[in-house]
């Protein structure tokens, strides 16, 4: 687990949160994409939607699983990955790439403080 | 699929070959097993195309003999035994008393000896119930638990029964459901089955534990790679594989309060023959089941997994999804459902409750994919 970027922050559910400026992206990590195998579904938000920091914003189902998706952090869906309904798999093969699902505009960026740096993440997953 | 065991894991004589492959080992009924080595989809699309190589060691291996061994397998399983021909194999139930399923195995006649196959879940259970039918039926024979001291692995797709005629010559002419035994490299004494759990044409074969490793090599585990004639694949892809064929999975659509009337199994049960189970099925079959397994198309590509609710079109709860998956040949949300009887006509619109959201669904004739 290495590879695991640590230019991003994690919750212990899996999701990474990447900022830029006022904008953060969310993912699943590749551990997450692993135990999850094939995946063949992501349920996506729509763009505007909001959530409050641990709030559940989709839904992902694989061949052996369905797992639900949150976000660490309170914002407005200023993008979604539709990529990802043509091509669900690209979650497997690229999670911290191609394989991003939601970009939100922070609404409190209260939430960030409390994500996992990268090392804590793998400690807490057992890495 | 699993279920919470306690001590270690039992491992397959094949264990060693699934580390050295990097699996994904899980927890299997208490087993240690692979399920997957790349992934569930490469793996299912392997053995479509080509041929994959499973470990399928944990199921049960029993051995019947001696002169009541007919009569006792008659009492015993749903099938009419006495009628089987030595080389033949036959899929059956073990029913309680109720007519629920203790168990689906494969009966196989060998001149001297029955072999059966069962579930690993459902091996101890058997047994149990075996000894104690014998004991109340005074039945002489005897009989075997061989799992610990063989291994068992399927080979399975389009292009196994050429590849596997190089190296055990009979293969080719063994009927669908027939079996033979024989040794190979004067060395391995092995017993091949005509049939398998995938859709697909393919082989089961019986080896003594200790030449596993040695086998899996011989048996193409070697030459494992992109675009090699049969390659691992592991109990994800077993279960993707088995269910787009329509084949039941204990614990899914059978269990010991499913009859197989119900389950469509009805062929493989002689309502004519005395057995137990017996009268509570043909009571079953005479009123007709009240409810049926069936087939499910569901739109889109959300799953409905097992205990999913089945509603009709005007939101009645009338079934309940026993399995389902997005079937990697078939490009569709797929699932098997027990419904009320009354909804169970091929074409007939139902939903599935997936959390609340109800997904449109239509009931289709089982197989899902049926090979070409």
């Amino acid at each position: 687990m290495s590879d695991t970027p640590s230019d991003r922050k994690y919750l212990q559910t899996h999701e990474w949160h990447q900022t830029h400026g006022d904008t953060v992206t969310l993912g699943i990590s590749q551990f997450a994409a692993d135990e999850l195998t094939d995946v063949t579904y992501v349920s996506l938000p729509k763009v505007g939607q909001t959530f409050k920091a641990g709030d559940r914003f989709g839904e992902i189902e694989s061949v052996k699983a369905t797992s639900d998706l949150y976000t660490g952090v309170a914002g407005t869906v200023t993008e979604v990955n539709t990529t990802l309904d043509s091509d669900p798999a690209l979650v497997n093969r690229e999670p911290y790439t191609g394989g991003w699902m939601v970009k939100l505009k922070v609404t409190d960026p209260a939430g960030l403080e409390a994500l996992l740096a990268v090392d804590e993440y793998l400690k807490r997953i057992g890495h | 699929m699993s279920s919470p065991t306690t001590g270690p894991l039992k491992r397959t004589p094949f264990y060693d070959f699934h580390v050295a492959k990097n699996a994904k080992m899980v927890d299997f009924t208490g087993w240690e097993m692979p399920i997957l080595y790349r992934s569930i989809v490469d793996e299912h699309e392997q053995t479509r195309k080509s041929g994959g190589i499973f470990d399928v060691s944990h199921m049960g291996r029993l051995a019947f003999s001696g002169k009541d061994a007919i009569k006792f397998l008659d009492h015993v399983l749903t099938r009419n035994c006495a009628a089987m021909l030595p080389g033949q194999s036959r899929y059956s139930l073990v029913c309680n008393e109720a007519g629920g399923t203790l168990d689906d195995v494969i009966i196989s006649r060998d001149q001297k000896n029955w072999i059966m196959v069962c579930n690993a879940s459902n091996r101890e259970k058997l047994m149990a119930h075996f000894h104690a039918a014998r004991k109340a039926g005074d039945f002489d024979f005897e009989f075997a638990d061989n799992t610990a001291s063989t291994a068992m692995v399927a080979l399975q797709g389009p292009k196994v029964i050429d590849r596997m005629s190089e190296i055990l010559p009979g293969v080719r002419d063994l009927k669908r459901y027939g079996f033979e035994s024989g040794t190979l490299m004067m060395l391995i004494k092995y017993t091949v089955f005509r049939s398998g759990y995938t859709g697909e044409d393919g082989i089961e074969l019986v080896i003594p534990a200790k030449l596993a490793p040695m086998a899996i090599k011989l048996l193409g585990g070697k030459e494992d790679k992109e675009g090699a004639t049969l390659r691992p694949a592991g109990l994800g892809a077993r279960d993707t594989l088995r269910l787009e064929a329509g084949m039941p999975l204990y614990g899914h659509e059978l269990n010991e309060t499913t009859d197989p009337i119900s389950a469509g199994l009805g062929w493989a049960v002689d309502l004519n023959k005395a057995f137990i189970g017996a009268a509570a099925l043909r009571k079953i079959a005479e009123n007709g089941p009240a409810r049926k397994l069936v087939g499910l198309e569901v739109e889109g590509k959300r799953i409905a997994r097992q205990d999913t609710p089945v509603v009709s079109t005007d939101g009645k709860v009338i079934g309940i999804v026993t399995s389902g998956t997005l079937g990697p040949t078939v490009q569709k949300s797929i699932a098997m459902a027990y419904v009320d009887a009354a909804y169970t006509d091929v074409g007939t619109r139902l939903g599935v409750d997936l959390k609340g959201t109800i997904n449109p669904a239509t009931i289709v004739k089982l197989p899902f994919y049926k090979r070409a």
